[in-house]
């Protein structure tokens, strides 16, 4: 059993309330990091942790935190990104609907550590009534003395807000967050300057992820350097994964990165294995945008040895031969899923959610799209596969943000590993259309389970 | 006409409170949220200039904002809205045959509305809830796990409530 740092208490009974939530040992971190240690200490402290941002890129909290420029006289700001969009994720949600304070105690101390005075939860339109428990939560936080003005007297003011998007996958990327956050369309900007120096209204802002705020609490509680001792590697602290699609108990868990992917799906503390007896044909371990791998390159590396539920197992390989840990949406495809289909309908769904602003995303993620749905649909030539390559190729670097990879990745992971697939689905069109591939060379390596 | 009520117009004052002096272009979506739930659904032109002169906005800055956001209706809808999802993890637990089963059960197609009013068809992309596939919003809230039966059930549940 993993050691649980995020969701140990999630389902002691009304953990939701400060009041069981604080009898729980809720919001030492902000007792002890306010009274005893300097903002610059608390930042030390996440950075001896570890922490990368759970938000997708990985990118360590604690530098992040240290390149915010502080100018005098100027306002900074902490913007918690609560968008949570990427196909296949749903821990965010998770954690704000059964242990909202965690992440409002975590935002406390981050503020304090960066100077915010007002910070911002960013959170999808979609999760409207997450609003009214985040609403609550901080209510009660400042009925407390934690939020508001002179917070347990030591001059630290802080208030935070909850805004609601509208419905855009973009405003997941940072910058178009912080658009969105200002009343404008999400449409990405220009990087540099990064928001570290110039973000919302033009003043230093530090975006994280929902995950990474939390996260801050135990490792003020716990200290930093016994943070980096749980995990492995660069991969340290426990992560929140996100499970879905063929599995016998899809949800979110937390892991401490030390278990292999195998024992993930299959051991019943988590995913509880595939259900029917059927066997894994593919996995897309890190949300929508990760490349997706067949079951026998996701088992193991291609130098054989069992991978990993961490940042560096899953990425070992590259692209050629593995994925990326991404934002933990782990989505698991058995042997009766269509490889095309699926990626059809992630094609579709990058196209949707395209801001529209450069060339290559908007019209590549068009064109791949309909090229997926000729081939899905039987209409499809070989030539179309090369050229489905090729557009991938050319959206990916290309763009102002990182959309455009997001929608290429997908695609050429699909074909890197699953030609045969998209061949068969060209040269065999009628019957295409009322069974599917099957499992093929990248069967799952592991014997049929023996079910009732 | 279009008008917020008293308390609504309170709430917009709160709302611009979050943001520091001269920001309150920022009140814009949750102006806008707010506006929609209140003129039945959707933002109509007036609608999107009314909230355009509370927030001391050009009527274009709106537009440009209420066109972006997918959740903002830009038609009158049906009383109620099935939202359902049709991403990956959502199509692999069959999410398709429940937006069939919805369209022939109310006779509609995507982006429709019955003939009463009540129900508007839209297919969303993926809304958070994977791992409680196949699922749709409704209104507020998520209903998850769908099957026909609970298809059947929601429909049932909001003629009802619809009724009275
Ligand atoms: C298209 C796109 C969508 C993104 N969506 C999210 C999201 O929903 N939530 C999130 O935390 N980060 C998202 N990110 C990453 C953010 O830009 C940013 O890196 C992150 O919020 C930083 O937080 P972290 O360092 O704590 O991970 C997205 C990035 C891109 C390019
Ligand atoms: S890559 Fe796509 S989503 Fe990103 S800015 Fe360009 S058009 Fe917009
Ligand atoms: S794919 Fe439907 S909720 Fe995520």
């Amino acid at each position: 059993m993993g050691r649980k740092l995020l969701l140990e208490k999630a389902h002691v009974e009304g953990i939701r309330t400060y009041e069981v939530y604080r009898r729980e040992g809720g919001y030492a971190s902000v007792e002890k990091a306010l009274k005893s240690m300097s903002p610059d200490q608390v930042t030390e402290e996440v950075k001896k942790s570890g922490l990368r941002g759970r938000g997708g890129a990985g990118f360590p909290a604690g530098m992040k935190w240290s390149f915010l420029a502080k100018p005098e006289g100027v306002p900074r700001y902490l913007v918690c990104n609560a968008d949570e969009s990427e196909p296949g994720t749903f821990k965010d949600r998770y954690l704000m609907e059964f242990i909202p304070h965690l992440l409002i105690e975590g935002l406390i101390v981050a503020s304090y550590a960066l100077g915010s005075e007002r910070t911002y939860i960013y959170i999808r339109g979609e999760y409207a009534w997450i609003v009214d428990i985040l609403e609550q939560a901080i209510a009660e936080a400042n009925q407390a003395g934690f939020l508001g003005k002179n917070i347990l007297g030591t001059g630290f003011n802080c208030q935070i807000y909850v805004q609601r998007g509208a419905g855009a996958y973009i405003c997941g990327e940072e910058t178009a967050l912080l658009e969105s956050l200002e009343g404008k369309r999400g449409n990405p900007r220009i990087k540099p300057p990064f928001p570290a120096v110039k973000g919302l209204w033009d003043c230093p802002t530090v975006v994280n992820n929902v995950e990474t705020l939390a996260a801050v609490v135990p490792i003020i509680n716990i200290g930093g350097e016994e943070y980096a001792k749980i995990g492995v590697g660069k991969s340290t602290g426990t992560k929140l994964i996100s499970a879905c699609g063929n599995i016998n108990k899809p949800g979110v868990y937390e892991i401490d990165m030390t278990i292999s992917v195998e024992e993930f799906i299959y051991s019943d503390e988590y995913c509880g294995g595939i259900p029917n007896g059927k066997r894994l044909k593919a996995c897309i371990p890190g949300g929508s945008s990760v490349p997706i791998l067949p079951a026998n390159l996701l088992l193991k590396t291609a130098k054989g040895e069992q991978r990993m539920m961490n940042y560096e197992s899953l990425a070992d390989g590259g692209f050629a031969t593995g994925s990326m840990m991404g934002s933990g949406g782990f989505i698991v495809l058995d042997e009766d899923q269509c490889v095309v289909r699926n990626t059809l309908t992630l094609a579709r769904f990058y196209r949707h959610e395209s801001c529209g602003q450069c060339s290559p995303c908007r019209e590549g993620t068009g064109w791949m799209e309909k090229i997926l749905k000729n081939i899905e649909t039987g209409k499809g030539k070989k030539s179309d596969i090369d050229l489905l390559w090729d557009i991938q190729r050319k959206i990916e670097g290309n763009t102002i943000c990182p959309l455009g990879d997001a929608a290429a990745w997908p695609v050429a992971a699909a074909i890197r590993h699953f030609r045969d697939e998209f061949e068969w689905h060209v040269n065999n069109p009628v019957e295409s259309q009322h069974r599917n591939f099957g499992l093929a060379h990248y069967a799952d390596p592991l014997p049929v389970p023996v079910t009732a | 006409m279009v008008q917020f009520s008293d308390e609504q117009l309170k709430k917009v004052q709160e709302i611009v409170a979050r943001y520091p002096d001269g920001k309150q272009k920022s009140a814009l979506i949750p102006v806008l949220h707010l506006a929609q739930e209140t003129f039945g659904g959707w933002l109509s032109a007036e609608t999107m200039d009314y909230v355009a002169s509370l927030l001391k906005l050009e009527p274009i800055e709106v537009y440009e904002v209420a066109t972006f956001y997918s959740m903002y209706n830009l038609k009158p809808v049906g009383r109620y809205i099935f939202e359902v999802c049709q991403t990956g993890p959502c199509m692999v637990k069959g999410s398709d045959d429940i937006i069939d089963y919805i369209k022939s059960t109310l006779g509609i197609g995507v982006g429709e509305t019955t003939s009463d009013g009540l129900f508007t068809l839209k297919t969303v992309e993926c809304l958070g809830a994977c791992g409680y596939a196949p699922m749709m919003q409704l209104g507020k809230h998520y209903r998850e796990h769908l099957t026909k039966e609970k298809v059947d059930g929601i429909i049932a549940e909001l003629r009802a409530k619809a009724a009275n």
